[in-house]
């Protein structure tokens, strides 16, 4: 490894090292202020770094990791968003009697995992990524467990025993996924000889056999647990639901991400969805995703849960574009998958942002607001935040003036490039229902009259939180009006991953 | 330039007339006033730009005040607005039905007034938006911006069963405009393997059309999906059930804007969009759409027939006076399409007319419903005597717009499909038994005791004074606004080869 190869690496050292840094405050200078504001450091000079070594790309460094554009694309997206989860939990924690300095180590070692993810080239770094991601992340999901021995309220308590809940369920079912992976991964070294993405199937004829293809197959299914795809998605409501609002946060946006940002680097490297069987299989499971997760979110009273029913819905959208990968057009599939990925991340921040910023008041203990009843009328006493969650969620269902607009637009028009006419026709029929659901929600907002209900009101605004919030927001605003810039820049960072 | 101006004028005006509620909640009505009336002003300014003199000189020239600027390059897609007659007219019919909608809402709406005409304004800013974008992307764009304003409208300030008119509303035509983006999408990637350049153009498109670089099937599904979203707005049987839901719910100058203007954005994309763009699969098409058109006379004339509620009458027979418009639109033939027009403007003064007199009765008398009203002529002469003109003109009476309008549609669709159009002339004697009927019902018969309309006041006769002079002025010189639309027509018409 030589300096340059170290050059390119600045990002990840400086995420090691702030996760370091912050540990040691942890340990020796405890305060909740200090270690948030450590981690904020931390993420805004990684963020610095990837700027810095943006002009050295593309470099391999070691078989394990490459630094090209997609990465760094990937990884900036990543580490913003974990910015702004890291500014919103700071109003959540403090509400909260319980130790709350570990949350933004794990949150920094989870951001690392992510970042590993999307620089990876090879089985071992993807392995290595997503277990780092992966044991922070349960970690971080059962963080609210232990209000339970220092709080009697009821609630409270309940709180805990979600969280230790949703912890434990991600546990088990991500080492599962984890552990088909793994096979997977045996299944094709054994018929390539080579741990590389790029690997291709040495066989005495020249054809790809079956073993290659299960291998790919079990692959998939590993990143579809972990993408929540149905039928794989069992986890997700729990999950989301019990998790504390910032982590389900991190689910949503780092961990969807990173993990979409990985497969999508393999199987355009890896010849993998040449295979019919896997092409019609992940169509199917595509198709199943949209109905399903549009469906059951139909009847969710918990906003928290019905997000994680959209989301699956969405991941399924997503999956439109990463068929068109087979096609001709791989360069714009590549394009049209970055672009939705990156607005449903930016669109859930907005989402989960206010979710979690409702949930942190002193009066309510640990008790999260996500009962879709605590938002009558929101628009009426919080104008700013119920504007927030309408124009995000008007983003999630794809309607003009937003972010989740020109996402659909992409997917929409990868799906008819690539002629994938019964996705697409899903896709329409998913987003018809999708709509009901999201509207039932805008209408709550705007509900008029009084509510039976308590009525909620946000904990003390820390103008860290509404910056970030406001600036969100307004991205979703500003980029669904004039995308352009975002185009350009995806379309350009992006084109690394096809020019290999 | 200055249409650009005027779309931003209403908008701006919008959010002025929202700010300005917290210093006096008066404010708002003027500024909507305000805005409305100088767009009303500017647009008449404009009138000589498109007076038939300036066409014949100018030769072929129909377009005016045409602006290009780029927006999203990626795709090629562009700022294209530009007006011609059909715009024009389209235009005014919206500002001065805008007019009569503030004027409506002025001592209707007491409740969050600033977001109401926020509301409002950017409906029809919205609207003014699809009358002169000229890309196609940029159409879609307003046409499904337009809708989030008008769902708040219904949802937030409509009557009993608001939520479920607002969400059916909405999603209706959101599903129906996807596959409209679907098949604008397909339609830009065909013709850019064709031509090589990615284009959303319409004249582009319009170019590309004459030259037949699709294949018929192709044009055909096309087509379709443009039909489909143009028919759910219009309504036309079999996707008209959302009307008598939103317009019976919607607040009176919600309902104004409806019926006078959002329906008239269907029977508006069918002459724009889908006659000139597939004329070939249009003629093909014609003899099912047609169907659909007389169903729809029929049906919605017999449905009105039956209502007891003010309000769902007059929608009921808006979808029959639609259907005159597919009847006519599908015939193609030059008078065909005047008589569309004039419909078009005939209907939208006629329907918001008695709109806004639904509104007032129920105002006044908190009640829809015909069982709790009789004999009121005593009290309201006045009031009486307008409800009778407008029905009157609604039925179709020799000297007022509607007769013109659905004279010229009956005469010019003869020639395509005679049975059809013997039909279609049976809605001539349906309409004068339901209009006939909300007369008698409401103004007639024996007083009820305590039973009091107040009279019309000021606003309102001056309003319903506007309306009346220009029904009549279209009802006795119609050929102005022919000659205008002539060019035009023409074109459109010889592009499907029918002239008549």
């Amino acid at each position: 490894m030589n300096t340059d190869e170290l050059f390119v690496l600045l990002p990840l050292i400086a995420l090691t090292t702030g996760t370091i840094l912050a540990m040691l405050i942890a340990a020796f200078a405890r305060r909740h202020a200090s270690v948030s504001r450590m981690t904020a450091v931390t993420l805004l000079i990684t963020l610095g770094c990837i700027a810095l070594v943006a002009g050295e790309v593309p470099r391999g460094v070691t078989p394990l990791i490459i630094v090209d554009g997609f990465g760094l694309l990937f990884s900036s997206v990543l580490v913003s968003a974990s910015f702004a989860i890291c500014l919103m939990a700071y109003p959540y924690w403090q509400v909260r009697n319980i130790a709350r300095e570990e949350f933004y180590i794990l949150l920094l070692i989870g951001t690392l995992g992510a970042v590993v993810l999307v620089m990876s080239r090879h089985m071992v770094s993807l392995l290595l990524g997503l277990e780092i991601l992966g044991v922070s992340l349960f970690a971080m999901a059962a963080y609210s467990t232990r209000l339970r021995q220092q709080d009697t309220l009821e609630h409270n308590r309940e709180q805990a025993d979600q969280a230790l809940e949703a912890g434990l369920k991600y546990l088990v079912l991500s080492a599962l996924a984890s552990a088909l992976l793994l096979f997977g991964m045996a299944l094709i070294y054994l018929e390539t000889g080579s741990m590389e993405f790029a690997a291709a199937p040495v066989s005495a004829d020249g054809s790809t056999t079956l073993v290659f293809y299960a291998g790919s197959a079990l692959l998939l299914v590993g990143i579809a647990f972990k993408l929540s795809l149905v039928p794989f998605h069992l986890w997700t409501p729990d999950v989301y639901q019990g998790a504390p609002a910032p982590v389900t946060t991190f689910v949503a946006t780092l961990s969807k991400g990173a993990i979409f940002a990985v497969a999508l680097r393999y199987f355009v490297t890896s010849e993998s969805l040449a295979n019919p069987a896997i092409f019609s299989g992940i169509a199917f499971v595509a198709a199943l995703s949209m109905l399903a997760g549009n469906w059951l979110a139909l009847f969710q009273q918990d906003l928290k849960r019905l997000l994680a029913y959209s989301s699956i819905a969405h991941l399924g959208y997503l999956m439109i574009a990463f068929l068109a990968l087979q096609t001709q057009s791989t360069q714009f599939a590549v394009e049209a998958s970055s672009v939705y990925i990156i607005t449903y991340i930016v669109t859930s921040l907005v989402a989960f942002g206010i979710i979690t910023l409702l949930s942190s008041k002193n009066e309510t203990g640990a008790k999260e607001v996500t009962d879709l009843k605590h938002y009558h009328g929101l628009f009426w006493r919080h104008p700013l935040l119920a504007t927030g969650l309408t124009v995000s969620l008007l983003s999630l269902a794809g309607i003009p003036l937003t972010l989740g607009f020109i996402g659909k637009f992409y997917l929409l028009s990868a799906g008819a490039e690539s002629q994938q006419w019964w996705l697409v026709g899903t896709l329409i029929v998913g987003s018809a229902i999708g709509l009901f659901y999201y509207l039932r929600v805008i209408t709550t907002l705007f509900k008029t009259g009084a509510s039976k209900e308590p009525q909620w009101e946000p904990g003390r605004l820390y103008a860290s939180t509404t910056a970030i919030l406001t600036v969100l927001t307004v991205n979703v605003l500003v980029f669904g009006i004039f995308p352009q810039p975002l185009l350009a820049t995806v379309q350009w960072l992006s084109a690394s991953l096809t020019a290999l | 330039m200055i249409l650009v101006f005027l779309i931003l004028l209403l908008f701006a005006g919008g959010v002025v007339a929202w700010l300005v509620e917290s210093i006096n909640p008066k404010l708002p009505r003027w500024i909507a006033l305000l805005s409305v009336s100088t767009a009303l002003i500017m647009l008449v300014q404009l009138g000589p730009q498109f007076s038939v003199t300036t066409l014949e000189a100018g030769s072929t020239q129909t377009w005016n005040l045409l602006l290009i600027a780029p927006w999203i390059p990626r795709f090629g897609i562009q700022f294209i607005f530009a007006a011609d007659s059909l715009s024009y007219l389209m235009l005014l019919l919206t500002a001065v039905l805008g007019l009569v909608a503030v004027g409506s809402a002025w001592s209707e709406i007491k409740q969050r007034v600033g977001f109401f005409y926020f509301n409002l304004l950017w409906v029809l800013a919205g609207v003014v938006g699809i009358f002169t974008a000229m890309d196609m992307f940029l159409f879609f764009f307003f046409w499904e911006v337009m809708l989030i304003p008008m769902f708040f409208i219904i949802a937030i300030w409509g009557h009993e069963n608001r939520t479920y008119a607002a969400i059916k509303f909405f999603i209706f035509t959101q599903v129906s405009g996807l596959l409209m983006l679907l098949a604008i999408i397909v339609m830009a990637i065909l013709q850019a393997r064709h031509t090589g350049t990615l284009t959303f153009n319409y004249f582009d498109w319009l170019q590309n059309s004459s030259d037949g670089i699709l294949s018929p099937a192709v044009n055909g599904y096309l087509m379709l999906g443009f039909f489909i979203a143009f028919a759910v707005k219009l309504p036309s049987f079999p996707f008209h059930t959302w009307l008598p839901d939103a317009h019976t719910q919607a607040p009176t100058a919600g309902s104004v804007i409806l019926a006078g203007v959002l329906l008239k954005t269907g029977a508006y994309g069918l002459l724009r969009f889908v006659l000139p763009l597939f004329p070939q699969a249009s003629v093909e098409f014609a003899p099912i759409a047609m169907t659909l058109g007389v169903i729809s006379i029929i049906y919605g004339a017999s449905m009105a027939f039956g209502q007891q509620d003010i309000k769902r009458l007059i929608a009921y027979s808006s979808i029959s006076h639609m259907g005159f418009i597919t009847l006519a639109i599908f015939a193609a033939t030059t008078v065909a399409l005047q008589g569309a027009v004039m419909t078009m403007l005939a209907h939208g003064l006629s329907s918001a007319a008695l709109f806004a007199m639904a509104g007032a009765i129920q105002h006044r008398l908190h009640s829809r419903n015909f069982a709790d009203m009789g004999g009121l002529w005593q009290s309201a002469p006045r009031f009486g005597a307008c409800m009778m003109f407008f029905c009157l003109a609604a039925l179709g009476l020799p000297g007022l717009a509607n007769f013109v309008g659905e004279f010229l549609v009956l005469i010019g669709s003869f020639s395509t499909n005679p049975v059809l159009v013997s039909i279609a002339a049976l809605g001539m004697i349906a309409a004068p038994i339901y209009a006939l009927m909300v007369v008698q019902k409401i103004f007639h018969g024996a007083p009820k005791p305590g039973l009091k309309l107040d009279e019309l006041n000021l606003r309102e006769s001056s309003m319903l004074g506007l309306l009346i002079v220009l029904t009549i002025y279209l009802g006795f010189f119609p050929q102005s606004v022919l000659d205008l639309l002539e060019p035009l027509l023409l074109t459109t018409a010889h592009s499907t080869g029918i002239v008549l």
